[in-house]
């Protein structure tokens, strides 16, 4: 019991209300920045939105960031790894293809 | 009785019941459960990540085709359902921590609150569906697209890449859905083990682990939302 609460001996509430908040304007921001011509930069925009509040869900909504297991962020940066390698090589590819 | 443990720690005058024999302490129990789940979840972005994978190739081929596609799905829909989801995961949150701290009314509350923000999800996701029925963007024998290509005048998408938009739209929020569904089913039994006061401050395990699955879900709409709601909006 005192283990486990000791990584959240304040109330954690604050916390979690001040990450809803920002991904509710996460929201709002994404979809104003797509109702502008940015050309390249739509894409990219919407993207780094996306990954913050990805990362503020993982991080906090489900305590990465506190994990006591070192191995549970082992998981889930082999995890990412991975899927960059799938969507990173894939896309070297396709993207490098002059003759498509 | 649990909400008696919460002051006095563990019951002495049996074994932890909630502690299986081959974990030193709840503790490791616990991280043992979030490490099983974490490498669940490893393998569920892989099986989400093919669907991304092909969707970036073939968006990359035919950009104009999907960005017209992209403009006859109802950004409103999907804005809403984002708010919707973020609101859900907020709940499943405030529940772990009810149950962590033994708050029996706020742990039930959230459970129902999760479920009912679910719902939502999933009423707008089928009012969504049928518009493109009834519009005949569902891929297939009747599948009908004449739609302009974003800021190339007189120019029309060609139906055939805009029915792999749909394909790819169908297949990942479709897929998505699914996930709600069975993280509904999840969360009702979650409830009925809150209801019969199941979970205490020293083991709450599912509580914590359908909360790493919902948000897990979350994350997935993050992406999914920009990526085939918001290809091309500008006017």
């Amino acid at each position: 019991m005192s283990a486990h609460s000791s990584a959240s001996a304040t109330s954690p509430l604050k916390g979690y209300f001040a990450v809803w908040i920002a991904l509710l304007v996460g929201t709002g921001l994404t979809v104003y920045a797509a109702t502008l011509d940015l050309a390249p930069y739509n894409a990219a925009i919407a993207l780094a939105i996306a990954t913050i509040k990805a990362t503020l869900v993982a991080l906090f909504f489900m305590h990465v960031w506190h994990a006591g297991e070192k191995l549970i962020k082992l998981v889930v940066i082999a995890a990412l790894f991975f899927l960059m390698l799938l969507l990173g090589l894939t896309m070297t590819d396709y993207a490098t293809r002059p003759w498509s | 009785m649990p909400d008696s443990s919460s002051a006095t720690g563990l019951h002495t005058e049996e074994h932890n019941p909630a502690l299986l024999h081959h974990f030193a302490d709840p503790e490791q129990q616990r991280d043992a459960a979030s490490l099983g789940m974490w490498v669940f979840l490893a393998t569920e972005i892989m099986f989400f990540g093919g669907l991304f994978c092909a969707y970036l190739v073939y968006r990359r081929w035919y950009f104009g085709d999907f960005a017209a596609a992209s403009r006859t799905i109802n950004m409103a829909y999907g804005a809403t359902n984002t708010a919707v989801l973020i609101c859900s995961s907020l709940t499943v949150v405030l529940a772990v921590w009810a149950a962590q701290t033994a708050r029996r009314t706020l742990l039930i509350t959230s459970l129902i609150l999760t479920m009912l923000l679910g719902l939502v999800f999933l009423g707008i996701k089928g009012i969504e569906y049928r518009e493109k029925f009834t519009e005949h963007h569902v891929p297939g024998a009747s599948f009908r697209f004449v739609q302009p290509i974003p800021g190339h005048p007189g120019q029309y998408a060609n139906p055939r890449h805009a029915q792999i938009f749909f394909s790819l739209y169908f297949v990942m929020t479709g897929l998505h859905a699914l996930h709600m569904i069975i993280g509904l089913g999840i969360f009702l039994w979650l409830l009925t083990m809150a209801w019969k006061g199941r979970f205490t401050p020293e083991w709450h395990t599912p509580v914590e682990m359908g909360g790493l699955y919902w948000h897990f879900v979350d994350i997935v709409w993050i992406y999914l939302f920009p990526l085939l709601y918001l290809i091309d909006r500008h006017p």
